[in-house]
């Protein structure tokens, strides 16, 4: 199977690529459009900031690229939020697969501290994304914004109001949490995604 | 609901892991990659290791092991110890480390918090504060390892950290640090209350009701500790379990 990492200005491919590997799984990072095509399975990882990874997906062509991809795409954190169709951060027009509208989160009284940085529960799990995931299993999430509730919310969790975990339309999925990251919950999603359809 | 972090801490000499107790009398606590392993697979939130060697050392070996801990562990980690220069950063993060620390190169060049923010994104870099109650009852920083005192005041530091774009503060109080005797809860508290940055509190904790003061009391995001994981005086399953009976919201 060829599973093919977006190259692109995002923080966290190492960590992608390494928790692929210790699934025993070989990927390619490249942003090379026809090896992007190619490819089985599609990974857009995200660290970072809105306004700067589009830009830097707009100038090679990238952005055209990820929207007409047929095969599985899994966009983590911010290749989620890059998924949706608009994001707060910087007011920046995104890739517009979602339709859900990514904003910041606001301090309250209660939470003070923005971006939340911790694990959170997922729920409302729907899809094969999720397969042996137990409900209110735990994900490990950095991030300063979030996408709203929709009609492809395929997992909710709660930190200062509802929001969306994870995303899916038709052969897309974004999860906001990091999978690379959070433990075998993180595995056994990265392992269902992989054994998805093509 | 976000939930309460518990961290093993795993200071690293020579590729091995050891503990200082008050930052003196070093222990040998074993293999740094066996023991992540093993903190991982009981349900430890993050890690941090920390080359207490670094700033004299080769740090080859540290790049090496971190290496190592990425491809066998699968929670976020932290690495720390001498960095100063973006490619310190660079290197670390490429050998897979999630967030680094950095502390006494960012006090004596605050613009470092800057370009590493800028550069690297404000989620990777935590500042770690050791910090040392005088006499006089205020906190002061303290540089090197805890071996330079500073004038400067704890707060005032931590306030322009954060400014510059610190993502987490790791605080030791170095006057509970290997005792054994609890959490500084006062300073704890203090910073975590008025800095819209998670407080991940270090030094002191011996029972598993120093780590429900510290969330309760001390309103910490996280707590850290070493020796007591290490020398299995404290298994993370039972204070998980026992933080969550007493209605902290942990991970288990």
């Amino acid at each position: 199977m060829n599973i093919t990492i977006v190259q692109y200005n995002a923080g966290n491919i190492q960590s992608v690529l390494y928790a692929l590997e210790r699934l025993g799984v070989t990927a390619s990072v490249t942003d090379d459009p026809a090896m992007i095509q190619a490819a089985d399975k599609v990974i857009f990882p995200g660290v970072g900031e809105a306004s700067t990874a589009m830009a830097y997906l707009k100038e090679r062509n990238l952005d055209q690229l990820i929207v007409s991809l047929k095969q599985p795409v899994l966009g983590i954190c911010l290749g989620m939020q890059l998924m949706c169709k608009h994001s707060a951060e910087n007011d920046t027009n995104c890739l517009g697969i979602f339709e859900e509208q990514v904003l910041a989160f606001k301090a309250t009284e209660n939470t003070t501290k923005v971006p939340q940085i911790g694990w959170n529960t997922i729920t409302n799990l729907k899809t094969e994304l999720f397969n042996g995931v137990s409900e209110n299993s735990f994900a490990y999430f950095v991030h300063g914004y979030y996408a709203g509730l929709g009609e492809n919310t395929i997992a909710t969790s709660d930190y200062i109001q509802a929001y969306s975990s994870a995303l899916h339309k038709n052969n897309f999925y974004g999860v906001q949490f990091h999978p690379e990251k959070s433990a075998v919950v993180g595995e056994q999603i990265i392992q269902n995604f992989l054994s998805l359809k093509s | 609901m976000l939930t309460k972090r518990i961290i093993p801490c795993l200071d690293i000499k020579d590729g091995r892991t050891v503990k200082g107790v008050n930052f003196e009398q070093i222990r040998d606590a074993g293999d740094p990659v066996e023991l992540a392993a093993l903190y991982a697979s009981q349900g430890a939130d993050e890690l941090v290791f920390l080359d207490i060697t670094a700033t004299v050392e080769q740090r080859k070996t540290f790049s090496a092991l971190v290496h190592k801990i990425a491809h066998r562990i699968n929670i976020p980690f932290t690495v720390g110890g001498g960095i100063k220069s973006e490619e310190d950063v660079r290197v670390l993060l490429q050998n897979g480390a999630d967030k680094i620390s950095i502390n006494t190169a960012a006090f004596l060049d605050p613009t470092t918090i800057n370009r590493f923010a800028k550069q690297f994104g404000s989620q990777c870099i935590v500042l770690a504060i050791d910090a040392k109650c005088e006499s006089d009852n205020n906190w002061y920083v303290y540089l090197n390892g805890g071996r330079t005192k500073t004038d400067k005041l704890v707060v005032d530091w931590a306030r322009e950290a954060v400014d510059l774009g610190v993502g987490e503060i790791l605080l030791t109080s170095m006057n509970h640090d290997g005792t054994k005797q609890g959490f500084a809860l006062d300073i704890t508290a203090q910073l975590s209350e008025n800095l819209p940055v998670p407080i991940i509190a270090s030094g002191g904790g011996g029972t598993e009701a120093h780590f429900l003061d510290v969330f309760t009391k001390g309103k910490a995001d996280a707590a850290l500790a070493a020796s007591v994981f290490h020398y299995k005086e404290i298994a993370i399953p039972d204070l998980k379990q026992y933080l969550s009976q007493n209605g902290i919201a942990v991970r288990i």
